[in-house]
């Protein structure tokens, strides 16, 4: 048995009307209904659910081990990729749950990017190559690649940076350039989610502000969800936050709401202590 | 506060039931036309369907993956039938050399076996008669002195590598391997050439043992270092840090901590050289009566016993005293690696 | 200007931090240094003794021992050498034949089940496979050898057959005479079947240190397994790949028993595999050692020499191999 949030709360998390005018036009969105996890017998993640409007940026926050990054990993079916791991709940991807039977994963992570805590670009390849990597991958048949690399470089920030240099190799980048070139490599397959974990904890202060720059930017055309321990970050970049902890159990969702609001009058007394920095 | 149930944790992502059905059925369907082509068609023989059977059921799946999904997929598909064909290819003939040995061998195993050796026997003699005392004397008295020389020498060697890191660390890497790489008959006709010829003029279970030497030092200097290599940088620098000398710290840490590292390195030297034929059929002067003298006079041993039963005999009861040899042999390397593996599970203490 | 000289000139060089260890650290690192330069030590007697024993045989048959394929030596009535002519030309074919159709046979098996074995086999079907492959791999050469002559032979001979009936306008399948046992092809299936456990173990113990962040990037991409394998796996393992294969290589350029056990030795250059005469440089060390005399030893210490330095060259080929293409895709 589990206590979970207040019912307050879960209506705070499922109140549409929160969502910023406007969005529900795009018609899209990613939403989860009581998403739980296990990592074998260890139950890490129970009973999350929460929308993310088309357009929109979501921050998940909280302290480590709260079950943040295994809830964003369920929402492109990376969650499976360890062998104990287990899932119940639903994901819907347009009404669609990402789960159902008969699935095709590989069309789903085309649709749900995702980008990691490390910058990780294919060693292998060149800059260009590393970009539309994503094609290849999945055997997408593109016919102006040109194009395609040149926008994707742009809409990571990218470009002017590296139009010279696209036969390098991406080890050759700084940490910051790798990771915005992840971001290309991640936009080069048109998702319609863009998923992010931690993506500047391993990044200085000046590519961290490169990198928010460019998920304002993205935010424009697709629905961002950004996992992040730096609160500042949080405020800077999405328009929702929702806080995870887990005190010991399972990692619960203890709170969302927009930005604005989580950080200056949020409702749960332990989201008041995380963000003003009593814990975590 | 509500209270709520929690739901069964599920893998909805796993192959379900149905297409676990779907996949069997094409398999069977394979199955039965490959059974159909070897009929009728120009194909025979267990090849034949062998052959028709992968393709057709690699064919079918592939079909079957590109109408339900796409030719990704489908391509996957056909890697999984091409890696499954690689391990079915790889485990044949372990199950057909582990079978052949157990049901040839099992008629060439009596209990005089230990007792006897066969200084008065032939090989064509029935199995009861004669026997591999010898045999298993030799090659004992040959692997224990192999292992003399082998583990200081490959221990040295694997703490130069870890603890030493000098500037030959990366040559001598590549001349263990280079070693490793050594052809067990090079051995043999080294130690002929700079022992035997000039020196000694007799071959004896010593030289047996020198041969085998050169074959077993790049095993337990290899298998040496990934064990050290084990050991927590910690527990070095906790050691210096103490105030102890890198000779203390070595002996008195390092070295007790891969303990059953270092008896898996042995345990793996031996399986290496125990069934070495090449060398000892140069070296040893392969006797057939017990002899009790490494240092002198020809020396029997597990490998040549089977070796001269093959080659010398040609009735039933050589060839069963040839496969009892063999399983014999097998059986030793059988424990061996079950020891190393029961110590290799608990790795380092 | 001058400020930044200044700066430049206030850098101080790094000192060298030394420390003089003390005498019982002194003896230890010595012994162990000593030790571990036993392989160097080793190698270099192999060498040395193998050509003070087999050299003047290199000068005397000059370079036909390499090239000439007879071997005969006629003794007179005293037991002098009247004349010899020693060649192993067609040992040395041989044994390039044989290692060949082993690496190209067992490489893509050992690769294909490598593959399994680290992106398909799950839990403790996986670890048995593992253990299995690894004991595989410490069965002695007899074993294979006997093995191959008493159970693999009648069908390895099937297909050879089949291959010469179907392929047999290649020329490397055609065979003068319908004879099909112990052929270069049999004596390469067998050592094929010796290499494949040690290069499987090489080749998955490669592909499963394959970075697991690249793995999940692939993934992410919307990556099947294949594309996934080609775009990370594959280059991130082909260093080790070819390395173990080339290693798989040296193991089936060496071995002796089981080839002497499945080969027929003919001092003949052969190169229709599926034809019963072959040879092999060190089976003929065995085949001839026991009714060699002194000269004979000479030369077969000298074929040895010949044997070591090929099986050497091959290791240093591997290692350059594994550098090369191992740091490309890490």
């Amino acid at each position: 048995m589990q206590t979970t949030t207040p019912s307050s709360l879960a209506s705070v998390a499922n109140n549409r009307d929160q969502r910023v005018p406007g969005t529900n036009l795009l018609g899209t969105g990613l939403e989860t209904r009581g998403v739980h996890a296990w990592f074998g017998k260890k139950h890490v993640l129970s009973d999350v659910s929460l929308d993310f409007a088309a357009g929109t940026v979501t921050a998940l926050i909280g302290p480590s081990g709260c079950g943040k990054s295994t809830y964003l990993r369920t929402l492109n079916r990376m969650h499976e990729f360890i062998p104990t791991a287990a899932l119940a709940g639903e994901v819907l991807l347009d009404g669609q749950d990402i789960y159902a039977p008969g699935t095709d994963v590989t069309k789903i992570r085309l649709k749900v990017g995702m980008v990691f805590q490390k910058p990780n670009p294919f060693p292998s390849m060149t800059i260009g190559e590393n970009v539309l990597s994503g094609l290849k991958l999945a055997q997408l048949k593109k016919s102006n690649t040109d194009d395609l690399l040149e926008s994707c470089l742009m809409r990571a920030g990218l470009w002017s940076e590296v139009k010279d240099r696209l036969g390098e190799h991406g080890g050759s980048l700084s940490g910051g350039q790798q990771q915005r070139l992840c971001i290309a490599r991640a936009l080069a397959v048109q998702p319609q989610v863009l998923l992010m974990d931690e993506p500047c904890s391993a990044l200085d202060p000046g590519s961290t502000f490169r990198i928010e720059e460019t998920i304002s930017e993205l935010a424009k055309s697709m629905t961002i969800v950004i996992v992040t321990h730096n609160m500042q970050q949080a405020a800077r970049v999405s328009d929702y936050t929702a806080f995870f902890l887990s005190d010991g159990g399972p990692g619960v969702m203890v709170e969302t709401a927009p930005t604005s609001r989580i950080f200056s009058a949020p409702v749960d007394k332990r989201t008041e202590d995380y963000v003003t920095g009593r814990f975590g | 506060m509500t209270v709520q149930t929690i739901p069964q944790p599920g893998k909805p992502w796993e192959v379900t039931v149905k297409q676990r059905t779907a996949t069997g059925s094409l398999i069977a369907l394979a199955f039965i036309l490959a059974a159909a082509t070897v009929k009728f068609s120009g194909l025979s023989g267990k090849l034949g369907f062998a052959v028709s059977f992968f393709f057709l059921a690699t064919f079918l799946i592939f079909v079957q993956q590109l109408k339900l999904r796409d030719s990704q997929a489908a391509k996957d598909a056909v890697l999984g039938s091409f890696a499954m064909l690689g391990i079915v290819l790889t485990l044949i003939p372990i199950v057909s050399i582990v079978s052949t040995v157990v049901i040839k061998g099992y008629k060439g195993i009596h209990p005089n076996l230990l007792f006897k050796d066969m200084a008065l026997n032939s090989v064509n003699d029935p199995i009861e008669q004669g026997g591999l005392l010898h045999a298993l004397v030799g090659t004992s008295l040959m692997v224990a002195g192999a292992l003399v020389i082998s583990f200081p020498i490959g221990v040295l060697t694997a703490l130069y590598l870890t603890e030493i890191r000098g500037k030959f660390a990366r040559p001598i890497k590549f001349l263990v391997q280079a070693m490793s790489g050594v052809p067990s008959i090079v051995a043999g006709l080294f130690i002929l050439s700079s022992l035997v010829y000039p020196v000694t003029k007799e071959l004896s279970g010593i030289m047996g043992s020198l041969a085998l030497t050169i074959l077993m030092i790049p095993t337990i200097a290899r298998t040496a270092e990934e064990m050290l290599l084990l050991i927590p940088n910690d527990l070095r620098e906790a050691g210096v840090a103490l105030g102890a000398t890198q000779w203390r710290t070595v002996s008195g840490v390092v070295v007790p901590a891969a303990k059953s590292g270092l008896v898996t390195a042995i345990i793996l030297g031996i399986a290496r050289i125990i069934g070495e034929t090449a060398p000892l059929l140069l070296v040893s002067g392969g006797g057939d009566a017990l002899n009790l003298n490494p240092t002198s006079g020809a020396m029997g041993s597990l490998p040549y016993y089977i070796w001269k039963a093959f080659l010398t005999g040609g009735t039933e009861e050589a060839l069963a005293r040839a496969w009892g040899g063999m399983l014999i042999l097998l059986a030793f390397i059988f424990i061996l690696f079950g020891l190393a593996r029961y110590l290799g599970g608990r790795k380092v203490a | 200007m001058t400020l930044l000289e200044n700066q430049s000139a206030a850098i101080p060089a790094p000192r060298e931090i030394t420390t003089k260890p003390r005498l019982s650290d002194q003896i230890f690192r010595a012994i162990v240094t000593l030790g571990g330069m036993a392989s160097l030590v080793i190698l270099g007697l192999i060498a040395l003794f193998l050509s003070l024993k087999g050299f003047h045989i290199l000068t005397e048959e000059k370079f036909s021992f390499i090239t000439e394929s007879r071997w005969e030596v006629i003794t007179g009535d005293t037991g002098n050498i009247e004349e010899s002519n020693l060649g192993i030309g067609a040992m040395l074919v041989g044994t390039f034949l044989s290692a060949l159709i082993a690496i190209s046979v067992g490489v893509p098996i050992a690769v294909l089940s490598a593959l399994y074995l680290t992106f398909y086999a799950r839990g403790s079907a996986k670890k048995i496979l593992i253990s299995l492959i690894d004991l595989m791999a410490a069965f002695p050469s007899l074993l294979y050898g006997f093995w191959g002559f008493f159970v693999f032979m009648a069908s390895a001979e099937y297909w050879a057959k089949l291959l010469n009936k179907y392929l047999g306008f290649v020329p490397f399948f055609d065979v003068p005479a319908p004879i099909f046992e112990r052929s270069p092809f049999i004596a390469g299936l067998v050592l094929a079947i010796m290499i494949i456990p040690i290069t499987t173990s090489i080749s998955r113990e490669i592909f499963d240190q394959t970075p697991l962040d690249r793995v999940q990037a692939a993934y992410a991409l919307g990556a099947s397994k294949l594309s996934m394998i080609r775009a990370v796996v594959i280059p991130y393992g082909r260093g080790g790949v070819i390395g173990g294969a080339m290693l798989g290589l040296g193991r089936a350029m060496g071995e002796t028993v089981a080839v002497y056990t499945v080969l027929n030795i003919v001092y003949q250059i052969n190169w229709q595999v599926l034809f019963g005469a072959g040879g092999n440089v060190a089976s003929l060390i065995l085949l001839k050692f026991g009714e060699a005399g002194p000269y004979e030893v000479d030369a077969l210490m000298a074929a040895g020499l010949i044997l070591f330095i090929l099986t050497l060259l091959v290791n240093a080929l591997a290692d350059v191999l594994i550098n090369r293409f191992g740091k490309k895709g890490r």
